[in-house]
């Protein structure tokens, strides 16, 4: 947990990236178990510390970005390592414990607690899936209604609260009637406010979101030992720290829809447009409340519709970049460094991106199945890149064809510094013996 | 007045499109006619798309459009001239496969294979791999597209792929594959005959096999 110090708003934000970069540096919050996973943890941030810099460091970075692999690798159904914490926590260690990765994604999801909300907006293994799938899934609705946006922009926060929540949750129906708290001013106006918590529906959607805490309270528990082990005592950083998305995709995957957006950008353009303007300071809430609750400086965006393939670039330029920008810049303010998790293709979009003037040594640009090469030329000069093996290749490669694909990676971006090298998506399926090449691979053809 | 439809389609004026279709309706022009000028709108908005003019948004508004002519047309058109209408160059059997529900680019690729005269045979999304083979059964296609998005696909059409052979029906068809994270080393692993990197590489491979 990243707590604000006294002074934080007299900061400018290049003292408030150095205060948080800082912070996580020092592992504070982490117990190490010896002196040589404390060295090896502080060398292992520095190094990514180095990269957002531009940097060399003494080799390139190596990000195994794992999640159902984890549970695969211990013979597990993922449904199992949601649902059961103590085979989740004994999977999450032996998987860092074998392959010494230097970082660590792990992040659970506690099953039960989607449950207990009645969670409509995915199915996962253990509901709507089976136990041995290797993925949860969006499932896209129009949760927010056409003739909707004024009452979004109105008051994205009430409307998140009072509408969405109680449509995407089944268990949550009752905050459709949670009262506006302004009401809490007046001695005769306390007593009307509180009323409504006495409404049945409400107190049973407060009820649900209090068991869905405790659950999720159990699993931040199995967290602080998975943390001891794998941070503690091997040295392994986090590299979750909070998440963000741009304003385009949180009315376009959650709210509307594909369908729902795109004719939007015909039918309603200018309210498209004002929701998106309007969402800008709450994308960069959502990262600013994961970055602090997590101590680790990084606030990943996962990015959807702005894809090569999903609209025109004067689309891209006019619907989804210049809200996306002006959240990476509140990001930055924040002494945050956003890290765009680029999946799918964005070869026609680093132009936008490159022009754009976005300052130095302040983010981390990841990418899938984009042209690394024109990645490094025209982004490398001000931020730190990272990718891209083909997530294919983790299942169906062998171990040397993964170790030369990261060779000629290294070679043909790396060698300058300010890079990093990780698979273009999360790994779900591997064989063990690729995930060992991929690391040793960063290891021996990654020395400065 | 007929131009103007496939302009205002093409265009995705919606309201336009709604308007003119009514006025055709009422000035007599024959609702096949119609339904034809909605073809061939579709057709061209398909060729922007492939020349990277169009994108998703006008695939769908098209696609939206164009409902709503069909809906004000169909009714109204006679039995014999909507088979003729129909006529196609061969069946393809399309789906996401089991544990996948994405379907945007199997969408795409349904869409391209209709306006190229296809008949498809969409089966949905998460589609388990004896689906398959029961629709290529009753179809007696020569060509299966299988689309998925996410890595776990990889599985899903591996064993679409193996459940075909086991039925003794992958000598007889052509198995193409697609989407987010699938490449040319998955087709390997799945055993498929083709890999698409996009929606008009599957209209050609379908063209190819089917001869059209």
């Amino acid at each position: 947990m990243f707590i604000y110090p006294e002074n934080w708003n007299s900061l400018s934000p290049d003292e408030k990236m150095q205060a948080r970069f800082d912070h996580w540096l020092s592992g504070a919050g982490n117990k190490f178990g010896n002196d040589e996973a404390e060295k090896r943890y502080r060398r292992r941030v520095q190094r990514l510390i180095d990269v957002i810099n531009l940097k060399k460091p003494d080799r390139v970075p190596c990000v195994p970005q794992v999640d159902a692999y984890q549970a695969e690798y211990s013979g597990m159904p993922y449904g199992e390592f949601l649902y059961d914490f103590e085979k989740t926590e004994k999977a999450v260690i032996k998987f860092h414990k074998d392959f010494q990765p230097d970082y660590n994604m792990a992040m659970i999801a506690p099953g039960k607690m989607f449950e207990r909300l009645d969670m409509k907006t995915y199915r996962w293994p253990g509901a709507g899936l089976p136990m041995d799938s290797k993925s949860y899934q969006m499932l896209e609705s129009e949760y927010m209604k056409a003739d909707e946006y004024d009452e979004l922009i109105a008051n994205p926060e009430g409307y998140f609260m009072r509408t969405y929540l109680s449509r995407a949750f089944g268990a949550l129906q009752g905050m459709s009637m949670i009262p506006s708290l302004y009401y809490a001013m007046e001695f005769p106006m306390v007593p009307m406010l509180m009323g409504m918590f006495a409404v049945p529906p409400v107190r049973e959607a407060i009820q649900a979101l209090m068991d869905a805490g405790q659950i999720t309270g159990e699993m931040m528990g199995t967290m602080g030992r998975i943390n001891a082990e794998v941070i503690g005592n091997m040295g392994i950083p986090s590299m979750m720290g909070g998440f963000y998305k741009v304003p385009f995709d949180i009315i376009g995957d959650t709210l509307r829809g594909t369908d729902g957006i795109m004719m939007d950008i015909y039918r309603r353009p200018e309210k498209v447009l004002e929701a998106c303007e309007r969402l800008i300071p709450i994308a960069i809430q959502i990262a600013v409340q994961g970055v602090n609750m997590s101590g680790v400086p990084l606030a990943m965006g996962v990015l959807h519709k702005g894809d090569d393939t999903f609209m025109s670039d004067a689309q891209f330029r006019k619907f989804y970049w210049p809200h996306w920008e002006k959240v990476m810049l509140g990001i930055i303010n924040e002494g945050i460094v956003p890290v765009q998790f680029v999946e799918g293709r964005y070869n026609t979009r680093l132009d936008v991106i490159a022009e754009a003037g976005l300052p130095e040594k302040k983010m981390i640009w990841w990418f899938d199945q984009t042209d690394m090469a024109e990645v490094k030329k025209k982004l490398g000069s001000f931020s730190c890149i990272a990718g891209n093996i083909p997530t294919s290749m983790f299942l169906t490669s062998t171990p040397q064809e993964i170790k030369d694909y990261s060779r000629n990676l290294i070679e043909k971006v790396g060698k300058d510094g300010g890079f990093f090298i990780a698979p273009g998506a999360d790994i779900d399926m591997a064989t063990p013996e690729n995930i060992h090449a991929f690391i040793d691979g960063a290891r021996e053809y990654g020395k400065y | 007045m007929t131009e103007k439809l496939v302009e205002a389609i093409v265009a995705m004026r919606e309201e336009d499109a709604a308007r003119i279709t009514e006025d055709l309706l009422k000035s007599g022009t024959d609702p096949f006619e119609i339904l034809t000028m909605g073809r061939d709108a579709m057709g061209i908005i398909g060729q922007k798309y492939s020349d990277g003019e169009y994108f998703i948004p006008e695939l769908i508004m098209g696609g939206e459009i164009m409902n709503q002519v069909v809906e004000k047309v169909k009714p109204l058109i006679e039995e014999k001239k909507a088979e003729e209408g129909t006529k196609t160059i061969g069946k393809v059997v399309i789906g996401t496969v089991i544990g996948d529900i994405h379907d945007i680019g199997k969408n795409l690729v349904t869409f391209f294979l209709d306006i190229n005269g296809f008949e498809v045979i969409d089966l949905g999304v998460d589609v388990a791999p004896e689906k398959f083979v029961e629709a290529v059964k009753e179809s007696g296609t020569k060509v299966v597209g299988l689309s998925g998005f996410l890595t776990l696909a990889f599985d899903g059409m591996k064993q679409t792929v193996e459940a075909l052979k086991e039925a003794g029906l992958r000598d007889g068809v052509k198995v193409m594959i697609g989407g987010g994270q699938i490449d040319d080393n998955i087709r390997k692993y799945a055993g498929a005959d083709a890999y698409g990197d996009n929606a008009q590489e599957a209209i050609a491979l379908a063209k190819q096999w089917i001869g059209g």
